[in-house]
């Protein structure tokens, strides 16, 4: 047990933690101050995973940009009636997708698991640095970080065009 | 310095699971989309798993598409949640069941 090994079950819990308190809050604040510390734990074990870029990525775009977004959006049309749910009574019909949902996504990871079993991975300090994750980027996947210009382009005019108030215009 | 590729998995599995269950029992809209975000996170997780398991960069990669698609779609969903509030005076997703404008 390494100080690398700790770290990674701490952030693990600290993330599994956060999220199930962020999901059964009813006051939507506090749910997305709660997943900002989930994904501040996912940026640390995106970093130790060996993915340094992404964990800056995630600080940045996750719980810099859209919980930020979230936050605006929440605070600025000042929901007075929020629904409120309530979680004593279960509903199979509700809960039901989810579980199937969970099901099928533990049943392919035990597939993948016990199908090639024994790998106990040796996290690098850095196994993809930002220079070669930018080469790969845009050698290999050049046509994707165009489409994916064009959907951040075509998600702006969307929201632009949703957000419009049209009875002042 | 070990840690087991089953222990990421299980990680990245608890997530999915909690962001579906929000996704799917909570009625107000913006825990749905949160429910949503957290599915994607723990796509991400799952997809660096992957590229330190096989020692490939392609999941990182995916990774990095993963987000961008995150963005976008949140920044589409939140402006419809806006839409909707001005329509119906709540975000409550059982109110929003006509399509007549």
């Amino acid at each position: 047990m390494t100080i690398l090994n700790l770290i990674f079950y701490v952030s693990a819990a600290v993330v599994l933690c956060a999220t199930a308190l962020a999901i059964t809050r009813q006051n939507v604040v506090h749910a997305v101050c709660y997943l900002v510390i989930s994904f501040m734990g996912t940026a640390v074990i995106f970093y130790i995973l060996g993915a340094p870029l992404l964990a800056a990525l995630e600080v940045i775009i996750y719980a810099g940009g859209i919980m930020v977004l979230f936050l605006f959006v929440i605070m600025m049309i000042k929901d007075q009636q929020s629904p409120m749910d309530d979680f004593s009574s279960i509903r199979i019909k509700k809960w039901l997708p989810a579980v199937i949902l969970a099901g099928v996504s533990a049943i392919m990871a035990g597939v993948l698991v016990f199908a090639d079993p024994g790998n106990r991975l040796r996290p690098p300090a850095v196994m993809g640095t930002p220079q070669e994750f930018g080469r790969m980027l845009f050698q290999d996947y050049w046509f994707p970080v165009e489409i994916a210009s064009l959907l951040l382009l075509a998600a702006l005019i969307g929201a632009l065009y949703l957000g419009h108030r049209k009875d002042i215009s | 310095m070990t840690i087991p590729f089953s222990h990421m998995l299980f990680i990245a599995i608890l997530l999915f699971g909690m962001g579906a269950a929000c996704a799917m029992t909570r009625k107000n809209l913006f825990m749905i989309l949160i429910g949503v975000e957290i599915m994607l996170n723990a796509a991400g997780i799952g997809f660096v798993a992957a590229s330190m398991r096989w020692m490939d960069m392609n999941g990182q990669v995916m990774t990095l598409f993963v987000m961008t698609v995150a963005a976008a779609e949140v920044a589409v969903a939140l402006a419809l949640i806006v839409c909707i509030r001005r329509r119906t005076g709540s975000t409550n997703a059982d109110r929003f069941n006509l399509l007549k404008g």
